[in-house]
């Protein structure tokens, strides 16, 4: 496939003497939304963490476009275009929704530690881009109306959507979402599944990890079913549905 | 005698006296652990348990003279009950620990400990009679106090004592099981609080022993928690942190290597040279010369 | 600097000048001025602890580097002060960058112990390296600052340079919190993992922000080293790091006013109680500077049990949730009428 944007070779992860990830290659297509979906406990999140560089592979090795993202640290992976969310939501719940997604221009900014402290006047200019970029993003997610309370105060199902719209402050080109529409009801979920529609036009490949079936099989171009670290199917999702293998998976013997 | 025997006889000498500070900076280290075990803490008032120990001793052997057996264990349960009302009145209450919070609670006690000591006792430092007279004796040529024999049977004792509490009773089980997971002990009905309250009980009279054996060597003052804390902190994180067999030995070797070192290299850099070992340790091996640092990466900080 | 901080510097700026015009007393006026050095190292300390969430047991050593860097160039090498405090900054820098590296990899405990350690080395180095800091008898003949060629001889005078350069670290303190980097800091309190996520390269902040409060510490050291004329070991040992952390905790670990409070109310903590002692005398009870420690340890011990975020968050507070319950009750009334 020469149009994947991430691929992932003989990758394996072992913790202790639990194997976590076992021996899994899957390549994640350009401009695509892909699914990992598959039982709790079946690595989904450590492959996240493992892509992010969040966790060091004990084998295999990963690409994204083209580079070999082996041995570096997760800020030098979201530098070269990848962002993500976390299943437990990850925000900075003292600071405020706005601030939240200023972080999330960090690397489109350049301010050191000296003119910060002592020349801000020179980085005004700067200041103010990080400003309309955040709340571009805001507009965007519809957050705008919550801008300046402390992120810790929202709901869950905004708080996801700021942990979303920090990671696009990114401007990244892969998104890994892990279960976005975990605790969120069913509204939140419909719209959560617009959101993804409308990432994945803006060009930026998502590659997802949900429980939720219905939103998968909606909105994914490709479904890759992990069980025990292994990946035992993939494919679009109407064939998926199909898979004997899948369902037993799911359902049991 | 020649000259290759007085360097024999020095290097005796040295490490009868590393041992013996050892001896003091494993059973700091001892009691570090069992309140790390039981609560994640580091305790910094650890150091200061074992002044307060020294002094107490002090006041009930020399002000009441009273006997040195009966003196030592009132000045334990004394201790013990400060440890006690440390817990209840500091850590127990703290609804929402966090670490920063934590360390600062067990830094304000050490404070106060220090506090009350120079206004209890002033700014001196005291003398304690030894155990058994002051006459020393002769060892290979080298000079050994019938006190730093009784440091040496004190130690042996306390890690006995140690090992059969945790390995053969009840209690010590518990503590044990409490240390390796907390959340698993509660499920088997252990009650974690009460193990945490025992800890701070035994790692304060642990602390009082080693002030008491070491205060007709040293001559405490109120002043002393610090560094003794510190250094055994050293023999604690040397030995792996939670580890006390390690701790024992850590402690011991620390003592040896600065009793080397102020003998060959400058006794005015004494202090520093286990403080040096401390920060190598840290930087270098934080999971301890015995400690495996896969397990280390599983602890939290 | 914006909204509640900038009337708050505002006030601060005319505190500063009018305090020597009430305070005519010049042991008093002395009194402030150490007020100030302590402040300046706390306001560091404060960047570290309550924003990057980096505990540090080891600031009182950075003062005394600052200091001794000052006291010998001058004392004995008859450099300028102000070239021998640049090299104070300097060598802190460097001796922060060094043992930030290892040290911030270093979590809580761990992190406050290292700390603590270096302190204490530095202390005993002070003490033994007799050839060059004098050891226990220190460096005398330090001598005053000048700004301009223009002596600073009296208390008044150096009064204002101090709480000058106090205000101004508070201007830095507070442009840098609010600025990408203090975002940063502020999202590695808040989730290292998301920080790391969105590229902030930790460790490099940390290390930074360790190497800034140094600055702080060292200058705060250097000016001591000025006022005083007469530097030796005494003030520098372990028990004043730990005063230091004392002062930031029981003002408010996050937020800079809060440092500043702190270390002003424990600065003037002994003279208030001496003052007190006279009222206690009556009632039979001798006070003696000897119970200071104590009443520090107790202070300590009590912010943090029941106002965990420190005198300054108590008192705004008690003062905002007075203030809501109000408007609260206001929008009530008002809802009836209409």
């Amino acid at each position: 496939m020469s149009n994947s944007i991430l691929e992932l070779e003989m990758l394996r992860k072992n913790f202790g003497g639990v194997v976590a990830v076992s021996d899994l290659s899957l390549h994640i297509e350009k401009g695509c939304v892909t699914s990992l979906i598959g039982p709790n406990g079946a690595g989904k999140t450590t492959i996240f963490n493992l892509v992010t560089g969040f966790v060091e592979p004990s084998s295999g090795q990963i690409k994204f476009a083209g580079r070999r993202l082996t041995k570096m640290k997760p800020h030098t992976i979201a530098s070269i275009g990848i962002g993500r969310t976390f299943q437990n939501v990850q925000i900075f719940p003292k600071m405020s929704v706005m601030e939240n997604i200023m972080v999330g221009r960090h690397l489109r900014s350049r301010a050191g530690i000296f003119y910060s402290s002592v020349l801000p006047p020179f980085l005004r200019k700067e200041e103010k881009k990080i400003q309309e970029a955040a709340e571009k993003q805001l507009h965007f997610l519809g957050l705008a109306q919550h801008a300046h309370l402390p992120a810790g105060s929202l709901p869950l199902g905004n708080q996801r959507m700021l942990e979303i719209a920090r990671a696009l402050a990114l401007e990244p080109r892969l998104l890994l979402l892990d279960e976005p529409a975990s605790g969120l009801n069913a509204r939140e979920t419909i719209a959560m599944g617009e959101l993804i529609e409308k990432i994945k036009q803006m060009n930026i490949t998502v590659l997802l990890v949900e429980h939720d079936m219905e939103l998968v099989m909606d909105i994914s171009d490709y479904v890759a079913v992990i069980n025990f670290g292994r990946l035992i199917a993939e494919g679009p999702p109407a064939e998926i549905q199909e898979n004997r293998d899948v369902i037993t998976a799911y359902l049991g013997e | 005698m020649n000259h290759t025997d007085g360097a024999f006889v020095d290097v005796l000498q040295f490490l009868i006296m590393g041992i013996q500070r050892g001896s003091i900076y494993a059973m700091v280290a001892m009691g570090f652990n069992m309140i790390y075990n039981a609560t994640g803490i580091i305790n910094f008032a650890q150091g200061e348990f074992v002044v307060l120990g020294g002094l107490m001793m002090v006041t009930l052997t020399m002000a009441y003279n009273l006997s040195i057996v009966f003196a030592f264990i009132l000045t334990v349960l004394f201790l013990i009950i400060a440890g006690i009302l440390m817990e209840r009145l500091t850590i127990n209450p703290v609804k929402q620990p966090t670490v920063l919070r934590l360390i600062i609670i067990t830094i304000a006690v050490s404070i106060i400990i220090k506090g009350a000591a120079m206004v209890f006792w002033g700014k001196g430092s005291h003398y304690m009679r030894h155990f058994s007279g002051t006459e020393s004796l002769d060892f290979y040529g080298a000079r050994i106090l019938p006190q730093t024999l009784w440091i040496f049977a004190i130690l042996f004792f306390v890690v006995v004592a140690y090992i059969l509490f945790f390995n053969y009773t009840m209690t010590g089980k518990c503590m044990r099981a409490c240390a390796i997971n907390r959340d698993a002990a509660r499920l088997a009905g252990i009650n974690d609080r009460k193990m945490v309250m025992l800890s701070f009980a035994l790692s304060a009279g642990i602390g009082a022993i080693a002030g008491i054996i070491i205060t007709p060597i040293i001559q405490m003052d109120y002043a002393r928690g610090a560094m003794l804390g510190l250094k055994g902190f050293g023999a604690a994180v040397l030995g792996g942190l939670g580890n006390s067999m390690g701790a024992v030995v850590a402690g011991v070797l620390l003592g040896i290597l600065e009793a080397m070192g102020a003998g060959y290299i400058s006794s005015h850099y004494m202090d520093a040279i286990a403080l040096v070992i401390l920060l190598f340790v840290l930087f270098i091996r934080p999971s301890g010369i015995f400690g495996s640092s896969e397990a280390m990466r599983l602890k939290e900080f | 600097m914006k909204g509640k901080n900038s009337a708050g510097f505002l006030a601060l700026i005319i505190g500063i000048i009018a305090t020597p015009f009430l305070v005519t007393n010049d042991y008093y006026l002395g009194v402030l001025i150490f007020a100030a050095f302590n402040s300046l190292a706390c306001i560091g300390l404060c960047l570290l602890m309550g924003y990057a969430g980096q505990i540090s047991i080891g600031h009182g050593a950075f003062v005394a580097i600052g200091a001794y860097t000052s006291g010998i160039l001058t004392a004995k090498l008859a450099w300028s002060p102000w070239l021998a405090m640049l090299c104070g900054i300097l060598l802190v820098i460097v001796i922060a960058f060094c043992l930030g590296i290892p040290a911030l990899r270093l979590k809580g405990h761990y992190l406050a112990m290292a700390t603590l350690g270096f302190a204490s080395i530095v202390h005993i180095v002070v003490v033994a390296a007799v050839d060059l800091t004098g050891g226990p008898s220190g460096i005398v003949n330090i001598p005053r600052l000048d700004l301009f060629g223009y002596v600073l001889n009296s208390d008044r005078q150096y009064f204002y340079f101090s709480w000058g350069v106090v205000a101004l670290g508070i201007y830095i303190a507070f442009n840098l919190i609010n600025s990408r980097m203090g975002r940063g800091l502020q999202a590695i309190h808040g989730s290292e993992d998301a920080a790391a996520s969105l590229g902030i390269n930790i460790t490099s902040y940390k290390v930074q922000v360790f190497m800034l409060s140094a600055v702080f510490a060292s200058v705060s050291g250097s000016l001591y080293a000025y006022y005083v004329n007469y530097i030796d070991p005494g003030p520098f040992d372990v028990g004043h790091s730990v005063l230091l952390v004392t002062m930031v905790a029981v003002g408010g670990l996050h937020n800079i006013w809060g440092a500043l409070i702190g270390a002003i109310f424990l600065s003037l903590l002994p003279e208030f109680l001496s003052f007190l002692s006279e009222y206690l005398e009556a009632f039979g009870i001798e006070y003696q500077p000897d119970f200071d420690t104590l009443i520090y340890g107790s202070i300590l011990l009590i912010i943090m049990l029941f106002l965990p975020e420190g005198i300054f968050k108590g008192i705004t507070g008690s003062m905002g949730s007075v203030v809501s319950s109000v408007k609260k009750s206001l929008g009530r009334t008002a809802g009836r009428e209409q």
